[in-house]
């Protein structure tokens, strides 16, 4: 009970900051409705423009809030706040917790917006789909939350701004979030190993209602682990400096 | 100067520590903090270099030191935010981690500041939450002095009361053990006295204070031991008012007309005597024997005065004599 107080707490000091919200949430928001307006009556293999937008949106919004989550132990590393924090009661994996929950909590935050901006298009996806879309994008999250602790703890408040609109941007990118890619040759290959390509294939499941293939589930559980075990090197590395 | 009763303990015999033949010399019952054997380098820089400390319940002891004497380190090692490289650490009987996660302990770091974007309130009422048995949110603002700026944001306050806010964290806990470095380090001079009134509460109700502080005054005035460090040593452990009168020379002063500097000089116990008109100063090893002898051979000696050595007297010899060992 006592982390989850510590965690309400934690929260609700970030919807306090509304620069780093409107740049966080906001922005997914906008240019989904700019772009989706625009081009309401277009199709896109197949998937109404809408839809398919708002899937790219949402890849690229999620991925970006739930790493922020991890981001944060950046600045709280550098005002000395978890050192603080590890000589209290509180577990430093009760804290790496509380930050990926706040990410998923913004995340969750970025698709409520963006489901509300999609009514005004409109969007119509079926009740199953729509469930289905969010529950999947939830799944594909891990290896973006534990990215987010992993810059968190490797890299200074400073640069990780810089650090991770960069290398969400190339996921985004490369994923197909921004827009369509070739679905064959050489460069497919290579998208269809990254965890923002399934991100985007999970937002389609919303319209096609095709769950990822096994090979989807192996990308992502060893991304996760690969940006796991950076962020436990980082943590020690952090940990074990004065 | 200290509300509850406790043993003398000088315990700590290091090195080139300084040994208080008259101190009692007792291992305490009931120990809060045992340091043994305590290493710790950082590279090639021995940070603490063999500490051995030992702290019973409801003490109140001043690491004392310049900078660079390893107090944080010993600190830190003992909050357990750093590994020693050997020698042990125990807390109540527990390791370092173990302590802190039971919420035995509460803390003030060196340095430090507070996370963004939270009232003052919450976010206290936030580390009172991670703890067994807090003490009162309101209580604990109330005894840093912070009640007036609870609902403020953490954003905006100044070194002082951040400062305040600080030690409000390390208080809310009601930790049985409170650490704190260099805790008066952003305070002003009323910023200081209001915190030391309140630690004096924490102290008064039975629970062990660990300061580390390079303010002489403030380990004079507040501690009942001061364990003395320098170049990662323990240099000397005791009361300060034994290491006052063991270490610091003490003086005396006397009005004495027509004085001769040769006589005064040769007296048994002075090492240095000076005259300035009738009045005379005479520098001692040994005060006693100087006194008897000064008031044996001049009658007519009036307004005689012994001056006990000052606190920093000793802390600038024992310092300073590591420092020339360091050198040889």
């Amino acid at each position: 009970m006592t982390a989850i107080t510590y965690a309400r707490y934690d929260m609700r000091r970030l919807y306090r900051n509304r620069r780093f919200l409107i740049f966080t949430i906001g922005f997914p928001l906008l240019l989904f409705l700019f772009i989706a307006n625009s081009n309401k009556d277009v199709k896109l293999e197949g998937i109404p423009f809408p839809v398919y937008y708002l899937t790219g949106m949402m890849a690229w919004g999620t991925m970006n809030a739930v790493s922020a989550g991890g981001g944060i132990i950046s600045f709280e590393r550098s005002v000395g706040w978890t050192r603080q924090l590890r000589i209290t009661p509180l577990p430093v994996g009760a804290y790496i917790a509380t930050k990926v929950a706040t990410g998923y909590v913004l995340a969750c935050t970025t698709i409520v917006v963006l489901y509300i901006g999609s009514v005004t298009v409109p969007v119509h996806l079926t009740a199953g789909g729509w469930l289905l879309m969010t529950a999947l994008v939830l799944v594909g999250l891990p290896p973006f939350a534990a990215l987010g602790v992993f810059l968190g703890h490797a890299v200074k408040p400073d640069t990780l701004g810089p650090a991770l609109g960069v290398i969400s941007s190339i996921f985004a990118l490369l994923g197909g979030a921004w827009f369509p890619l070739s679905t064959s040759g050489t460069l497919y290959d290579v998208t269809k190993l990254l965890p923002s390509y399934w991100l985007v294939q999970a937002g389609k499941a919303g319209y096609t209602h095709q769950v990822w293939p096994l090979e989807g589930w192996i990308v992502l559980v060893v991304w996760t682990m690969a940006f796991t075990v950076l962020a436990v090197r980082a943590y020690r590395r952090d940990t074990g400096k004065v | 100067m200290s509300a509850w009763p406790g043993p003398a303990t000088v315990t700590s015999v290091v090195g080139a520590a300084q040994v208080f033949p008259d101190a009692v010399i007792e291992k305490p019952a009931n120990e809060c903090i045992v340091i043994t054997g305590l290493r710790k380098s950082f590279g090639s820089v021995k940070a603490v270099q063999g500490v051995d400390i030992s702290i019973a319940r409801g003490e109140t002891v001043a690491l004392l030191g310049p900078n660079g004497a390893g107090k944080t380190t010993t600190i830190d090692v003992l909050l357990g935010l750093q590994p020693p490289d050997s020698g042990s650490i125990s807390v109540f009987g527990r390791s370092p981690a173990r302590a802190v996660q039971e919420g035995l302990v509460g803390g003030m770091l060196q340095v430090g500041s507070l996370v963004r974007d939270m009232k003052v309130r919450e976010l206290v009422a936030m580390v009172a939450a991670l703890y067994p048995k807090p003490l009162d949110v309101d209580k604990a603002l109330e005894m840093a002095g912070i009640d007036e700026i609870a609902n403020r944001l953490t954003n905006n306050l100044s070194g002082g009361q951040v400062q305040r806010v600080r030690s409000a964290i390390g208080l809310v806990g009601d930790p049985e053990l409170l650490v704190l470095d260099e805790p008066t380090a952003a305070l002003d001079v009323e910023g200081r006295r209001a915190f030391w009134a309140s630690m004096r509460g924490v102290a008064a109700s039975g629970k062990t204070v660990l300061f580390a502080t390079h303010y002489l005054e403030e380990a004079d005035a507040f501690a009942d031991r001061v364990v003395l460090m320098a170049r990662g040593k323990v240099v000397a452990d005791g009361t300060p008012t034994e290491i006052k009168a063991n270490v610091g020379a003490r003086t005396i002063r006397a009005t004495l007309p027509g004085s001769d500097l040769a006589v005064l000089g040769s007296l048994p116990g002075v090492s240095v005597a000076e005259v300035h008109g009738d009045g005379i100063i005479l520098r001692c090893s040994d005060s006693d024997s100087a006194l008897r002898a000064l008031l044996g051979r001049f009658s007519d000696a009036r307004d005689v005065e012994v001056h006990g050595g000052s606190l920093e007297e000793a802390f600038i010899e024992l310092t300073g004599e590591e420092e020339l060992e360091a050198a040889q």
